[in-house]
């Protein structure tokens, strides 16, 4: 039977994965919005095992939520995309570095 | 109500004046101050004859500093000390006011003046009616500005700059131990006022005070000599005495009010002030006795070669300081702030008689183009006659009863330093007398100069400046018959100067009454001496001058000395102006350049501004690189509560 | 309820797991951006598989539907669409990379510590069926939402509005030059600025 650490492993290698996935790569910025979509995933994995493994809906009420929020994001995060690449022709990370001190 | 009047009429009238200096008619100019001070003199003189049949006012006017438990009111005092001092700053202020109008017709900065000798009148009342030490700092530093803006009024002169700076420095060397004794005596008594710190002076005295771990002193005693520090500043006694001759560059009113009647004597009133404080200073009363006896005698014989005419009046003014201090320092208050009184008037007459020469002479001070003057300015001559008269102590005229009580007051003294106080005095009164009479003679007598011959008119300028040569020679004549008896001899002060020998036994055996005074006074060696001090003037300047070319060669070494007092000025000039300077050059160069603006504030900057540049490199802009640094210190953090907190 | 086998869900949660994982790996180390896009939605349905394990069905079907349906499909319609040098983006990993990988795995074993060293006690034995509700998953989830989370479902979906509001306001051009029919302006007209009566003289003929 599947056990809560199972699970609790799982959405942790997927959580690290993500956050590798964040600064390892030196591509697009795309990438970087997919990255924040797997790091939401991973949590929404601990979400719905806690749910499961404590006999709770409200975790699941908690992931439509985050579900809702990731989709909103999501849809900003792209059109600020769009505009970037309106102005800058390009979508490569290392080139956005306007915070440079 | 009345008290505030005294105190505020003459600064409102100052206020008006300063504000309205370009648009008030002339009339308005002078008149308003007169008036004010005019409603002052009159309301002090009520306040007097209140004292003589009452008990002391206070009039508390408003609560100033309340610091945790420490309280400091703003109030009035008046008792018989204050009511007649206030009486003299008033009408000596009154006859200056009057007479200005005349002195300065002519003078550019006419309103400014008038407001300037308006808030000087305001700043001494404040000074003589505080009932508590801060307000009296307060006063006695108004009274400083106001000499020094006055020294200074023709500010174009170099030489008045630097004679108003000199005043003002040479002062703040007083006034530090002015601060410090009120700082020392307040909080030793837990108080700043007068009728608490009084009333706890005998537990005062029984107090050490630590100056240096170790070395304890009796506070009451390096209190009182801290005091006695601000008033040899103000009262321009040896060695701090070298501003007051050089104050001479400021007008004459000035001179005759400020620097000789009223702000220089405020040393001695604040010294009597505190007689409750000294009387349990034997030590600090010895010093005030010293000083004050050497600067009398030290003085007077500077005054015998001067010959700048205000000089001579100023450098006797010095000598007549060191009298009154002399007196106090045998615990003669009475007979001390007695002969503030009466120097008051005839010393403020001889300033504006030798004002009236200059100004008849168009601005010549130098008494050896002078001569002759009696029969063109004979209501002059008079005045200066009876001042002099009076400086000189001659029986009869107010100085006389007040110089010889006080040196009888001195040479009865049981003082360990009175004897030679004694001597000092007694040969002041022959030096005095010389030089009075030199004076004299040497301006109105003898041959009539050139400068002289040129005057046009008789008495030029009239009633405003006669007016108060008269009306301050009565007193200087006169005041002595009428208040000798009752100020002296009748225990006048009682309620406000504090003296254990006069309340006790002792205290200086002055006669039954005014008239035995005077008699005894005519065969009084003082007397003698006078006489002789003032014949043998008399034979070197009137009679045979010529001997004076026998005499000189004899004196030469001491006249030189004498020449440049004593050698105080070039001292000051060559040891501790340059050695100030260089300190403060040291301070500037060394310690404020290199050390707080190089070491410290550049420092900082250079060290922020390193510490920046090597941040800097951190903020690369990339945000994968930001995203990683979060992550490595979320990290951290996880292994921080999972290894340290949660243990 | 039907009793399922005992290792069945545990065979395919590994099964799944391990694809998920590779999927993951994937996303992030895809040259090609169209490449990862697809990827991320293989790791999107697999989750929904494994949450059907887990008796969210409502949310596995969401997850699917708008999720895979709508969200990735909007990416991989931007990273198409977005003309973007797909020579440029092979460039691959940061210097750093190694670095970057060592604290990933630092921070997944410091997790994994947390549950597998340091439970103190919380043992949560696998609930047969308490999930299992008789009217269903999703009505059992609707009911809570429209009732106790009544609030919260509303302001969710105003940041749904929002996110839609903003991501118009953001990508909207205004051509200059365009004419347009300005329909405020119309309806607010008034009749003087229109018309204007004049008199004139009227002309005689001569």
């Amino acid at each position: 039977m599947i056990g809560l650490a199972h699970l609790l492993t799982l959405s942790t290698i997927l959580f690290a994965i993500a956050v590798c996935g964040i600064f390892i790569n030196r591509r697009s910025v795309i990438l970087l919005l997919m990255c924040v979509e797997l790091l939401l995933l991973a949590v929404n994995f601990n979400f719905i095992a806690f749910a499961y493994f404590l006999g709770d809906l409200a975790g699941q009420v908690f992931v439509f939520f985050i579900l809702t929020v990731a989709a909103a994001e999501a849809a900003i995060g792209l059109a600020i995309l769009v505009v970037l690449f309106r102005n800058r022709l390009s979508v490569n990370v290392e080139e956005f570095s306007l915070l440079k001190g | 109500m009345m008290y505030e009047a005294i105190l505020f009429a003459p600064l409102c009238a100052a206020a008006l004046v300063a504000l309205g200096s370009r648009v008030l008619p002339r009339n308005v100019v002078h008149g308003l101050p007169i008036l004010a001070v005019g409603l002052s003199a009159v309301l002090s003189v009520r306040a007097l004859l209140d004292q003589l049949g009452g008990e002391p006012v206070t009039v508390k006017l408003l609560d100033w500093l309340s610091i945790g438990g420490f309280e400091l009111s703003f109030g009035l005092l008046i008792d018989r000390l204050t009511a007649l001092m206030a009486c003299v700053v008033t009408w000596v202020s009154l006859a200056v006011h009057v007479y200005t109008v005349g002195y300065m017709r002519d003078d550019p900065g006419y309103a400014r003046f008038f407001a300037l000798i308006a808030f000087f009148t305001s700043a001494m009342l404040l000074l003589v009616m505080a009932d508590n030490f801060m307000q009296l700092f307060v006063g006695w530093e108004a009274v400083g500005l106001a000499s020094y803006l006055l020294i200074g009024f023709w500010f174009k002169r170099p030489s008045a700059n630097f004679a108003s700076l000199k005043a003002f420095l040479v002062n703040r060397i007083g006034d530090l131990g002015l601060l410090l004794g009120i700082a020392l005596i307040g909080g030793a008594a837990g108080s700043l006022d007068y009728a608490v710190v009084f009333s706890g002076a005998p537990g005062l005295a029984q107090q050490q005070i630590t100056v240096w771990p170790g070395v304890s002193l009796p506070a009451l005693d390096l209190g009182c000599v801290l005091l006695f520090v601000g008033a040899m500043g103000k009262s321009a006694q040896m060695p701090l005495h070298i501003w007051l001759p050089d104050s001479m560059e400021g007008p004459t009113p000035i001179s005759a009010l400020i620097h000789a009647a009223t702000m220089v004597t405020a040393g001695v009133f604040m010294v009597a002030r505190m007689s409750p404080l000294f009387e349990f200073s034997p030590l600090a009363l010895s010093v005030v006795l010293a000083v004050g006896a050497t600067t009398a005698l030290a003085t007077g014989l500077v005054a015998i070669v001067q010959q700048d005419i205000k000089r001579i009046v100023a450098w006797s003014t010095l000598s007549q300081l060191g009298y009154m201090m002399a007196g106090i320092g045998v615990s003669a208050y009475s007979v001390a702030i007695y002969h503030l009184f009466t120097h008051a008037f005839f010393k403020a007459l001889l300033f504006l008689a030798a004002g009236a020469v200059i100004v008849a002479l168009h601005h010549e001070q130098d008494i050896r183009r002078m001569g002759g003057l009696y029969r063109r300015m004979p209501i002059t001559y008079a005045t200066a006659l009876i001042g002099t008269l009076a400086l000189a102590g001659i029986p009869g005229t107010a100085g006389f009863f007040s110089k010889d009580a006080l040196i009888s007051a001195v040479t009865q003294s049981s003082d360990p330093v009175s004897a030679y106080a004694g001597w000092c005095l007694l040969a002041g009164v022959a030096v005095t007398a010389f030089y009075s009479a030199r004076f004299l003679l040497v301006v109105f007598h003898g041959r009539e100069t050139e400068a002289a011959s040129h005057m046009t008119e008789r008495e030029p300028r009239g009633l405003w400046m006669l007016g108060p040569l008269v009306f301050l020679a009565v007193p200087s004549l006169l005041i002595g018959w009428l208040t000798f008896q009752p100020v002296v001899l009748g225990k006048y002060f009682a309620g406000s100067l504090v003296s254990l020998q006069e309340s006790g036994s002792g205290g200086p055996d002055l006669g039954a009454g005014t008239l035995d005074f005077f008699v005894h006074g005519l065969y009084s060696p003082v007397f003698l001496l006078a006489v002789l001090g003032g014949v043998s003037a008399w034979v070197l300047y009137e009679w045979r001058p010529r001997w004076r070319s026998l005499v000189a060669p004899v004196l030469r070494v001491p006249r030189r000395l004498l020449d440049r007092g004593y050698g105080f000025d070039p001292l000051l000039e060559r040891a501790v102006i340059p050695g100030t300077q260089g300190l403060a050059r040291g301070a500037a160069d060394q310690a404020d350049a290199r050390f707080i603006d190089g070491l410290l504030v550049n420092g900082l900057a250079r060290t922020v501004r390193w510490g920046s540049g090597v941040m800097r490199r951190l903020q690369t802009g990339l945000l994968y690189h930001y995203a990683f640094v979060m992550v490595t210190a979320i990290c951290l953090l996880i292994a921080w509560v999972v290894l340290v907190l949660d243990r | 309820m039907q009793q399922i086998p005992e290792i069945f869900p545990l065979i395919l949660f590994y099964g799944w797991s391990g694809l998920l994982i590779a999927a993951a790996v994937g996303v992030i180390t895809a040259r090609n951006p169209v490449h990862s896009v697809l990827l991320l939605v293989l790791c999107f349905v697999i989750s929904a598989a494994i949450w059907l394990l887990l008796r969210a069905e409502f949310l596995a079907v969401a997850l699917v539907l708008v999720y895979v349906g709508a969200v990735m499909v909007l990416l991989l319609f931007v990273v198409m669409m977005l003309d973007i040098n797909v020579e440029r983006m092979r460039e691959g990993l940061t210097r750093y990379a190694p670095l970057g990988v060592l604290v990933g795995l630092l921070l997944a074993a410091q997790l994994s510590s947390v549950w597998w060293l340091r439970r103190s006690g919380l043992e949560i034995a696998a609930p047969a069926d308490s999930l299992a509700f008789e009217e269903g998953n999703t009505q059992a989830l609707g009911t809570l939402l429209y009732t106790e989370h009544l609030y919260a479902f509303e302001i969710a979906g105003y940041i749904l509005l929002l996110a839609i509001i903003g991501a118009i306001t953001l990508t909207l051009r205004r051509r200059k030059g365009l004419r347009v029919q300005q329909v405020s302006e119309q309806v607010a007209v008034r009749p003087e600025s229109r018309v204007r009566l004049v008199k004139m003289k009227t002309e005689r003929d001569e």
